[in-house]
C-alpha cells in the first residue's frame, strides 16, 4: 500500500509546508477546478505540470512518484474503460490526465497539511465542528487503512488468491475478498469511534475554543491570489481560445 | 522442514526488523516463536509462506528456497493463520468461507465438499454452516479462520496469536487440537505470548527480542530462566514462580505446570499430608 505514502503528511520544513492551509486548500481546489473544466489532451496535460514545481518545493517528489505509480493502474483502468466505451483516444488520454492532474493535486495537499491544521483552517473557516472533526479523523485514519489492507491482501493470499491471475472481469472480481473485509472493519471501527466519543462528552459545549490561531502571511495571500489569476485564465483559455486537438489516427473497434 | 539461515529483513525504508535469524524447524516440531510486541515474530512467519522476502539470508521450505516459489504455491504446504479473523473473513456463509481457499487451489467440487464438512464437524462448526460469519462471536470467528487454513490440509500450520480473545474453555480446545494435528505428523509453529498457555503444551521455544533470537530450547528450560525472561518481556508462568517461593524444599528449577507441580509436592509432602489425616482420623 505504497501508494498512499503519497497522500500522507509527514513533518518537514520547506516554504510549502508554512504555508497557511486554506492557502494550499484554495490552490488545491483550483487546481481540481481548473482540472474538470477542460477535456482537452494539451489543457490537461500542462494543468498537471503546473502542479509539479509545487511538489518539487515542497520536497515530495518521490512519495508523489510512489502515489502515481499506485495510480497506474487505476488510470490504465479509466483509459481502458473509456476505449472500450468508444470515447475517442484523444479524449481517453485526456481523462487519464486529468485523473492524474486531480490526484497530484490532494496528494500535493494532503502530504504538506497536517491533519491538525487542516482542523483548525475548517474550524476557522466556520465549518461546523462536528463536521470538520469527521473530515480530520477520515484524514488521519488512512495510513491505518492502508495498513489494513496490506495485512488483508496478504491473509488472502495466503488462501492462495492469486490477484493478478484470470482475465479482465476476474481480475476485478479478485478484489471482492480484499474489500469486504475492508469495508466490515471500517465499519465496526467508526462504530467504536462514535462511542468511545460519546464516553468522552462528544459535543457537550457548543462553542469550542482554539488556542492556536491561524495568521495568513504574505506569501499565503500570493498564493491564494495566484490561485484566482490562474483559475481566471483557465476560464478565458477555455471560452475564446481555441486549442489545437490531439488527432489519432487509429480506428478503435466498437465493443458495444 | 523450515529452515532459516542468517535471515535479515527491514521494511521498505524501515529500520532493520529481524538481524542474522539463524532457525531449524524440524516436520512433525512443535514450536512457540515468544517475545515482546513488535519484536518481530509476525514478520518473521510471514516469511515463511513467502508474504515477505528476507531482504538478506535465506529461507526454505522443503529445501526450496521461498523466493523461487509464488505465495500461493507455498501456502498449499504452509497454512499460516492471521492474528485477527476480521482480516479475511469475507463470504456469506461459513461453508462457503472454507471453500474458497479449495476452490483456489483448485480442488475437484466432492472433495471440496467432503473437507468442508468433515472439519465443521472436527472443529464444532457444523451449527453455523449456513451462517454469516460476521454474525458469530469473536472466538468462532477465530476458528472459522482456523478452519480455513486447515481446509486444504497443509504440511505445516502456523498460527499468528491463536490464544488472544479466547475464553479458558476454547484455550483447551486450542490445545487438544493442537495434539491432534501433531499426532497427525504436521508441523505446528504458533506465535504467542502467552505464557500460561506455552507452559501447559510445552513445545520448543524460540524467544525473539528486538529481531534477535535470544533462547531457544524447552520450554521447562527457557520459561524458567529468569534472565531469558525479562529480558523477553515476559514473565515466568506462576506455578514456577511459586516453585521459586518455596526454596525450603529444594524443588527443581524446571517446575512450568500444576501436572509436574503435584507430582513433586506429593512426594515432598508425603509425609506431611500423611501426619495430617492420621490426626485427623
Ligand atoms: N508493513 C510494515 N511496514 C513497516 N514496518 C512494519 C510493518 N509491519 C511491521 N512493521 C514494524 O516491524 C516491527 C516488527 O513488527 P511485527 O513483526 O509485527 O512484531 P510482532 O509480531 O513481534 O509484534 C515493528 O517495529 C513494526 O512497527
Ligand atoms: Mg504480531
Amino acid at each position: 500500500m505504497r501508494f498512499v505514502e503519497g497522500f500522507k503528511f509527514t513533518r518537514m520544513d520547506s516554504p510549502i509546508h508554512r504555508l497557511d492551509p486554506r492557502a494550499k486548500f484554495i490552490l488545491t481546489l483550483g487546481f481540481f477546478a481548473a482540472s474538470l473544466m477542460f477535456t482537452n489532451l494539451y489543457a490537461l496535460v500542462i494543468i498537471f505540470l503546473a502542479e509539479i514545481p509545487g511538489i518539487l518545493l515542497a520536497r515530495t517528489v518521490s512519495r508523489w512518484l510512489r502515489s502515481m505509480r499506485g495510480g497506474l493502474f487505476l488510470g490504465f483502468f479509466i483509459f481502458v474503460m473509456n476505449v472500450i466505451f468508444g470515447t475517442p483516444l484523444a479524449s481517453s488520454l485526456a481523462f487519464t490526465a486529468r485523473f492524474f492532474a486531480i490526484m497530484s493535486a490532494f496528494s500535493f495537499f494532503f502530504m504538506t497539511t497536517s491533519a491538525d491544521d487542516l482542523g483548525l483552517a475548517l474550524e476557522q473557516i466556520h465549518v461546523p465542528y462536528s463536521i470538520s472533526f469527521t473530515f480530520t479523523t477520515a484524514v488521519r485514519l488512512v495510513p491505518t487503512m492502508a495498513i489494513d489492507a496490506q495485512t488483508v491482501v496478504d491473509a488472502q493470499r495466503s488462501r492462495g488468491l492469486e490477484l493478478d491471475k484470470g482475465n479482465f472481469i476476474k481480475r476485478i472480481r479478485n478484489y471482492i475478498p480484499i474489500l469486504i473485509p475492508l469495508i466490515i472493519s471500517a465499519i465496526r471501527r467508526s462504530v467504536e469511534l462514535a462511542e468511545a466519543l460519546e464516553s468522552r462528552a462528544f459535543g457537550a459545549t457548543e462553542n469550542r475554543t482554539a488556542i492556536v490561531t491561524l495568521k495568513m502571511r504574505p506569501a499565503d495571500y500570493l498564493v491564494i491570489f495566484a490561485t484566482f489569476a490562474g483559475v481566471a485564465l483557465a476560464v478565458y483559455v477555455y471560452w475564446f481560445v481555441k486549442l489545437p486537438t490531439l488527432v489519432i489516427p487509429i480506428e478503435i473497434p466498437r465493443f458495444f | 522442514m523450515i529452515s532459516v539461515e542468517n535471515v535479515s529483513f527491514h521494511y521498505p525504508g524501515g529500520a532493520q526488523v529481524l538481524d542474522e535469524v539463524n532457525l531449524q524447524i524440524k516436520d512433525g516440531e512443535f514450536v512457540a516463536i515468544m517475545g515482546e510486541n513488535g519484536a518481530g515474530k509476525t514478520t518473521l512467519v510471514k516469511m515463511f509462506n513467502g508474504l515477505l522476502k528476507p531482504t538478506e539470508g535465506k529461507i526454505s521450505v522443503d529445501d526450496v528456497d521461498t523466493r523461487e516459489k509464488s505465495v500461493a504455491q507455498l501456502s498449499r504446504d504452509v497454512g499460516l493463520i492471521f492474528q485477527n479473523p476480521d482480516h479475511q473473513l469475507f463470504a456469506e456463509t461459513v461453508t462457503e468461507e472454507l471453500s474458497f481457499s479449495l476452490r483456489n487451489f483448485g480442488f475437484k467440487e466432492d472433495v471440496v465438499q467432503r473437507r468442508v464438512t468433515s472439519l465443521m464437524n472436527t472443529l464444532d462448526l457444523d451449527r453455523y454452516s449456513n451462517s454469516s460469519p460476521f454474525v458469530l462471536s469473536g472466538g468462532e470467528r477465530k476458528r472459522v479462520a482456523l478452519a480455513a487454513i486447515l481446509a486444504w490440509d497443509p504440511k505445516h500450520v502456523i498460527m499468528d496469536e491463536p490464544t488472544i480473545g479466547q475464553d479458558y474453555l476454547q484455550k483447551d480446545r486450542l490445545r487438544n487440537f493442537i495434539v491432534q494435528l501433531l499426532s497427525q505428523r504436521k508441523t505446528i509453529v504458533i506465535v504467542t505470548h502467552d505464557v500460561e498457555f506455552v507452559a501447559e503444551c510445552k513445545p520448543r521455544i524460540v524467544l525473539l527480542s528486538h529481531g534477535r533470537i535470544i533462547g531457544d530450547g524447552t520450554s521447562a528450560k527457557v520459561l524458567t530462566d529468569p534472565a531469558l525472561v525479562e529480558k523477553a518481556s515476559l514473565v515466568m508462568p506462576q506455578i514456577s514462580s511459586l516453585m521459586g517461593t518455596l526454596q525450603d524444599l529444594t524443588p527443581p528449577s524446571d517446575i512450568i505446570d500444576a501436572y509436574s507441580a503435584r507430582e513433586f509436592l506429593s512426594t515432598k509432602l508425603k509425609h506431611v499430608v500423611g501426619r495430617k489425616t492420621s490426626q485427623g482420623s
